[in-house]
């Protein structure tokens, strides 16, 4: 393939480049970029959350035109809460995440050259970073953003009446994601085929490392329900523009009856989380996924219960597409429908705490090798087990009545879905830097990156879950209009600090990461001693991965420490010795 | 521009932790020059980008103490915010789900210290040393067995409980002689109506609302001239009550914690929920759970300089419907059926308000 590769300019290497492993570098890069964004807004409003209605310079610096006296007003508030929302589970902890590493390891961890389809590949993030200029530019419309909540209920989202965010804001709102479904499936089908054909001789799906498993299984998700979203936003566009009334009937706003009949809010919510649950694992998924790499490879154990891991992926999955219901429990539809949506999703804490139990067990008498990676993948394990037990009081229907769009609700998910994904994502980009950049991250840095955000991720969000229990709900611009909820403003002021405390640490990795692209120490072949394909490529990263002829593979993907070897890993390219036998 | 500056700011810091980073990694060394003398200089410690067996030692023994840290948060939150979260349900309906909870919430606390216990102590028991051999153990179906199985009992429990909860809780078929009241939620303000003598609501719809009729009665239904619109809801204690839900703009939701009630309103449908008072507001007002959180808040206000608080029931939005979403409620009164009774006797009826 190398050799009739056709010249490289810098435009076809660095833009236009339809080598996955640059590819997944550009995701990363607009991730992170969006992720800064999407943290900043999150520092702006838990300071009014803190401190209601003061003013804060760092407020007119970054908001300028919207509020000029410092002071944010209610629309700008639930304009942050919005985009946050938006940007942090789409484009850092979909694209972000999902694009970054299944185009950087499934290449590399299959054994194949490239994607099956390098141009789709490139269309797919090209599209993602159009959906992302959309969305940054919908922050500066003259109504502000789009400000109903990341879930864009209509009839909220489709009346500029009722809010201001839902004019101008909304409809770039709708378009970025749009163009963000379809980037998103491009992807997605690029995933699959190459997975399904182009594994190297040898390489049969039990031999697939779980990475491989994780991020096939999600976009097999993808596919499946973000087309359901796509539709969801086209009729809400319908609505807005076009006068039909697919979710809006019996309306009276500013003093006028409008015209709409016969629709459903309800619907609406239907079809959003037919996509929202899913969207859940198509974030977390890969960060398990990463994880269960980064946990075998410094216990120097083989991951426990490889099959079992396989199965609990495959059954997360399929459970995640029958629950959606449970965000449903009090919207109006028929009870019985919320019975079978708490048996159904009660029932994924099954294949969850299978995959809990299973990497404890892998730690047992391991050697851990505490390496950044592996410090976040203790840390996800630890967030996914804590926010995962109280979605057993949340897929509760009697339970939800109360605790229902509580803060109870947003410390649930931002542990087990917000700061489980990010941590594996710290873990893929600490862990697999090398085989990006060629460079190593620097070590300390990383270790004072963990223990500062492990720290604030539990402070801010720990306390969160009782606040929730005290009846307060989310998305209030002040909590002062209630008597009610004075005594617990102390607690929000120190959740509010914890989250400055973690925003700021991610400087820290934002420095190791930029600098040690330019100044880190130089890549070794195989850092982490680890046993999958990638790390027999040579750390020049060269197009077609491979100099010569792809490796074939003998055995699967967690020899780690296996008897009868003197080192303690064996890779997937080393041909089984006479009479040992395959685990 | 301040923006910029700020960012600047955040950078130099991240920049000066990489630099002092950097600095500790100079070391003093022991070197021999050329006369063979040993002489003492500063060198650059090559640090190995890899973690070494002091790192293990190091980050090994962090997590153990991060875990005592952690169990340390959720005793603090545990007992020390008890008193913060809602009291006792104010609503017969609601003791289900407060027993519920209670069972859920002691088994999420058993797993939850059991399993981080584990994997912290783990981290630290099996911290890596360079010499030691990790224990090939792949698989055990003995094992996997076990938690799958547990689970799935323990689930099917909480599950069975729930469904039985949740029916209990939202049937409303064969409630006797409930007193039936509309909920009507707007952009940013919640109104109700009583069905009055018939017990019977007359039909609503945004397309009747005109001056004073703010709720949209269709005033030719003969169920709507005795209904009786309000401004703040009064309940009787000990009857069971059915809330019909209706909003004229966007999506609402009707919270009222202290009765664990909750429902969205939705336009275009009306929606319901029942439950029976337990408590009146005065009863509630002497429990000591809310004596103590009424003079945590009073302290709280009499600091901010602000008028003290005595406790009320609320009806309060817990759907984003808009920007004074933070400000939509309604006060709710629980009083003995005596005097609901007088009270209502006392309101208008919708025929004598609009005309």
């Amino acid at each position: 393939m190398s050799e009739h590769h056709h010249k490289e300019t810098f435009v076809t290497k660095y833009i236009f480049s339809q080598d996955h492993k640059m590819i997944s570098k550009q995701f990363l890069i607009t991730g992170i970029i969006m992720g800064v964004i999407g943290v900043l807004m999150s520092m702006l409003f838990r300071l009014q959350i803190a401190w209601p209605e003061h003013s804060f310079s760092i407020v007119e610096a970054f908001l300028g035109g919207h509020q000029t006296d410092g002071v944010m007003d209610p629309d700008m508030y639930l304009a942050l809460v919005t985009i946050h929302g938006t940007i942090m589970v789409f484009f850092v902890l979909t694209a972000g995440l999902s694009g970054t590493f299944s185009n950087l390891l499934i290449p590399l961890q299959i054994g194949a050259r490239d994607m099956a389809s390098g141009f789709m590949n490139m269309i797919s993030y090209w599209m993602f970073f159009i959906s992302s200029i959309i969305m940054v530019i919908s922050l500066f419309v003259e109504a502000g953003p789009a400000s109903a909540g990341w879930t864009i209920y209509p009839p909220l989202s489709a009346l500029p009446q009722a809010i201001p965010g839902s004019g101008m804001g909304m409809t770039l709102w709708l378009v970025s994601m749009a163009i963000f479904v379809a980037s998103s499936l491009i992807g997605s089908l690029n995933y699959i085929v190459t997975i399904l054909n182009l594994r190297t001789k040898g390489m049969k799906m039990t031999r697939l490392p779980l990475t491989m498993w994780a991020f096939f299984i999600t976009a097999i998700i993808g596919v499946v329900s973000f087309p359901v979203l796509l539709s969801a936003a086209l009729l809400l566009i319908f609505d807005r523009s076009f006068g039909t009334s697919f979710y809006l009937s019996d309306i009276f706003i500013s003093g006028e009856v409008l015209h709409y009949q016969g629709g459903s809010p309800v619907l609406f919510e239907h079809l959003f989380w037919f996509l929202g649950h899913p969207e859940v694992y198509i974030v977390l998924l890969p960060a398990l996924g990463i994880t269960s790499e980064v946990i075998a490879t410094n216990s120097r154990k083989p991951i426990f219960g490889y099959r079992a891991m396989i199965g609990s992926i495959m059954a997360i999955a399929f459970l995640s597409t029958i629950v959606w219901g449970h965000h449903m429990f009090i919207s109006g539809m028929n009870p019985f429908l919320g019975s079978v949506f708490t048996f159904t999703t009660l029932l994924i804490a099954i294949p969850s705490a299978v995959k809990a139990f299973n990497y404890i067990t892998t730690l047992w008498k391991g050697n851990l090798q505490m390496n950044p990676a592996m410090l976040f993948s203790i840390g996800l394990v630890s967030t996914f087990i804590t926010g995962g037990l109280t979605g057993i009081v949340l897929g509760d229907s009697a339970l939800d009545i109360n605790v229902h769009d509580t803060y109870f609700v947003v410390a649930h998910f931002h542990l087990v879905m917000g700061v489980s994904a990010i941590y594996g994502m710290f873990a893929g980009v600490y862990h697999w830097f090398p085989k990006m950049y060629g460079k190593m991250m620097d070590k300390t840095l990383g270790y004072w990156h963990f223990w500062i955000t492990a720290i604030a991720a539990y402070g801010v969000f720990f306390p969160m879950h009782f606040i929730g229990l005290a009846g307060l709900p989310r998305r209030y611009y002040t909590n002062t209009a209630f008597p009610l909820f004075d005594d617990l403003s102390d607690v929000n002021v120190v959740i509010t600090l914890f989250a400055l405390l973690g925003g700021i640490a991610q400087i820290i990795f934002l420095v190791n990461f930029f600098m040690s692209i330019f100044k880190g120490k130089d890549a070794v072949q195989n850092p982490w001693k680890s046993t999958t394909l990638e790390w027999t490529t040579p750390v020049e990263r060269i197009h077609g991965n491979w100099p010569g002829k792809i490796p074939s593979v003998e055995r699967w993907a967690y020899d780690y420490s296996k008897p009868g070897h003197d080192v303690d890993f064996v890779m997937q390219d080393v041909p089984l010795k006479e009479g040992e036998e395959e685990s | 521009m301040l923006a910029l500056f700020y960012i600047f700011i955040a950078v130099a810091i991240a920049l000066g932790i990489w630099q002092v980073n950097k600095l500790t990694s100079f070391k003093r060394v022991t070197l021999t020059n050329d006369k063979n003398e040993k002489v003492s200089a500063i060198s650059r410690a090559d640090e190995n980008p890899i973690a070494t067996d002091k790192d293990n030692d190091i980050h090994g023994k962090l997590f153990l103490i991060f875990l005592i840290g952690f169990y340390v948060l959720m005793g603090y939150c545990l007992f020390f915010m008890n008193d913060m979260m809602l009291p006792e349900s104010a609503s017969v309906e609601g003791e289900h789900d407060d027993n519920l909870f209670l069972i859920s919430f002691i088994l999420i606390g058993i797993v939850q210290f059991a399993t981080q216990g584990l994997l912290f102590f783990f981290s630290y028991k099996y911290r890596g040393i360079n010499n030691r051999k990790a224990l090939f153990y792949a698989d055990s179906h003995k094992l996997e067995t076990i938690w799958t199985t547990i689970p799935t009992i323990v689930l099917t429990g909480l599950i069975g409980y729930g469904l039985w909860t949740w029916n209990t809780v939202m049937d409303l078929s064969n409630a006797k002689d409930p007193l039936v009241i509309e909920v009507y939620a707007k952009q940013f303000q919640w109104e109700a109506r009583y069905a009055g003598a018939d017990n019977t609501l007359g039909r609503g719809n945004v397309r009747n609302i005109k001056g004073i009729n703010t709720m949209g009665v269709d005033m030719t239904d003969v169920n709507s001239a005795d209904d009786i619109p309000v401004r703040e809801l009064h309940l009787p204690k000990g009857r069971k009550i059915v809330f019909k839900f209706r909003s004229q703009d966007v999506l609402h939701s009707a919270y009222m914690p202290h009765f664990r009630a909750q429902m969205n309103c939705v336009p275009g449908m009306v929606t319901e929920f029942g439950f029976t008072p337990k408590f009146t507001t005065e009863e509630m007002r002497v429990q000591e759970e809310t004596v103590r959180k009424v003079d945590r808040i009073n302290k709280v206000r009499k600091a901010k300089g602000e008028e003290a608080y005595t406790f009320d029931y609320l009806l309060l939005c817990n759907k984003i419907c808009g920007a004074s979403h933070y400000n939509m409620q309604m006060k709710i009164v629980v009083e003995e059926e005596a005097a609901f009774n007088s009270w209502l006797a006392q309101q208008k009826t919708i025929a004598e308000v609009v005309k």
